[in-house]
C-alpha cells in the first residue's frame, strides 16, 4: 500500500508538544522520518535548503504550529503556498488556537487541515496517532 | 465537538458510495453525510440551487475524480476559485494513482488526496479513518461569512 516512506517536518516551539508529537510519529509509523525546527524562520530555511539545512529532503507533510517566535505559522503558510516549488506540500496546522479568525485565515491561505491540540494528554496523544496514520499512510503526497 | 461535521460525498459509483456512507454514518452520526452522483449536482448542492435549495454548507467535501457530466478536477477548480466555498476542505477520493492527477489536484489546492484501496478490508479501514480524521479531529471553519 505504501509507495514510499514519508518525511515529516514539524515546526513547533513548545518542547513538550514537540516531544510528544515526535515520539508518537516515530513510534507508530513504520519507517517514516521526521525533522523538527523551532520557529518559522528555521522552517523556511529548511524548506528552501538554506543555511544549516543544505541538502535536507523536501518534506512530504509540514506540521505547523501558529504561535512561534521570529516568524509565526500564518506567515510560513502564506510563503509556502505562494511558492511555486513548495506549494504542493500539505500543511497541517497544529495549534492551541480555536479562534475562528485563525481558522478562517488558515483555510483562506490553503492550509490542508486545521487541528486544535487537546488539553488532555491522552486526547493529544490519540490525535497525533491519528494524524500520523492519516498523513503518513493514507494520504498520497505530491512527488517533487 | 460543538456540532457534528457535515460531509458531502460526490461519487458516481453506488458500491463505493454505499461503503463510504456506511462508515461515515457509523463514525459521525446518521445525518453526517449527503451524497450526490456527479460534479454538476455537486455544484448545485454547494450553491444551493434547484432541488438543493436550503441545503447546509458542508464542512468537508469527499470528491471522486472520474464522474459523468462534470469530473472532480473541474469541481475542485470551481470550489477553490469561489470565495464563498474555497475554505471548505476538499478530499479527493479516487481509484487514480496517476501522478498527473495527483499533482494537478495539489496545484488546485486539494486538501488531501486518497487512493481507494482495491482490497475490501483496506477500503473499509480507510473510509473509517478518513471519517475519524475529518469528522472528529480536523476543525472546519463552520458557517461563518
Amino acid at each position: 500500500m505504501m509507495a514510499k516512506l514519508l518525511h515529516f517536518l514539524l515546526a513547533e516551539d513548545d518542547e513538550d508538544h514537540a516531544e510528544l508529537i515526535l515520539r508518537s510519529l516515530k513510534r507508530h509509523r513504520v519507517g517514516n522520518t521526521v525533522d523538527h525546527v523551532f520557529d518559522g524562520v528555521e522552517a523556511m530555511e529548511y524548506l528552501r535548503g538554506e543555511a544549516q539545512y543544505v541538502g535536507k529532503p523536501r518534506p512530504d507533510v509540514l506540521l505547523l504550529d501558529l504561535n512561534m517566535p521570529r516568524m509565526g505559522g500564518h506567515e510560513v503558510l502564506m510563503k509556502v503556498k505562494e511558492d511555486p516549488v513548495l506549494c504542493t506540500i500539505p500543511i497541517v496546522i497544529l495549534t492551541t488556537s480555536d479562534a475562528e479568525s485563525d481558522r478562517l485565515r488558515a483555510y483562506r491561505h490553503h492550509a490542508n487541515s486545521y487541528l486544535v491540540k487537546p488539553l488532555d494528554y491522552n486526547q493529544f496523544s490519540k490525535m497525533v496517532d491519528e494524524l500520523g496514520l492519516y498523513w503518513g499512510v493514507w494520504n498520497r503526497p505530491c512527488i517533487g | 465537538m460543538m456540532r457534528a461535521t457535515k460531509f458531502l460525498l460526490v461519487e458516481d459509483d453506488d458500491d463505493h458510495a454505499e461503503l463510504v456512507l456506511r462508515n461515515l454514518r457509523r463514525q459521525c452520526g446518521p445525518d453526517s453525510v449527503d451524497r450526490v452522483a456527479d460534479g454538476v449536482e455537486a455544484m448545485e448542492y454547494l450553491r444551493q440551487e434547484g432541488e438543493h435549495a436550503g441545503r447546509p454548507r458542508p464542512d468537508v467535501i469527499l470528491l471522486d475524480l472520474n464522474m459523468p457530466r462534470m469530473g472532480g478536477h473541474e469541481v475542485l477548480a470551481r470550489v477553490k476559485a469561489d470565495p464563498r466555498l474555497c475554505t471548505i476542505p476538499v478530499v479527493v477520493f479516487t481509484t487514480s494513482e496517476n501522478a498527473i492527477d495527483v499533482s494537478r489536484a495539489y496545484e488546485r489546492h486539494v486538501n488531501s488526496y486518497l487512493v481507494k484501496p482495491a482490497d475490501f478490508a483496506q477500503f473499509q479501514k480507510m473510509a473509517g479513518d478518513l471519517g475519524l480524521y475529518w469528522g472528529v479531529w480536523n476543525r472546519p471553519l463552520g458557517n461563518i461569512e
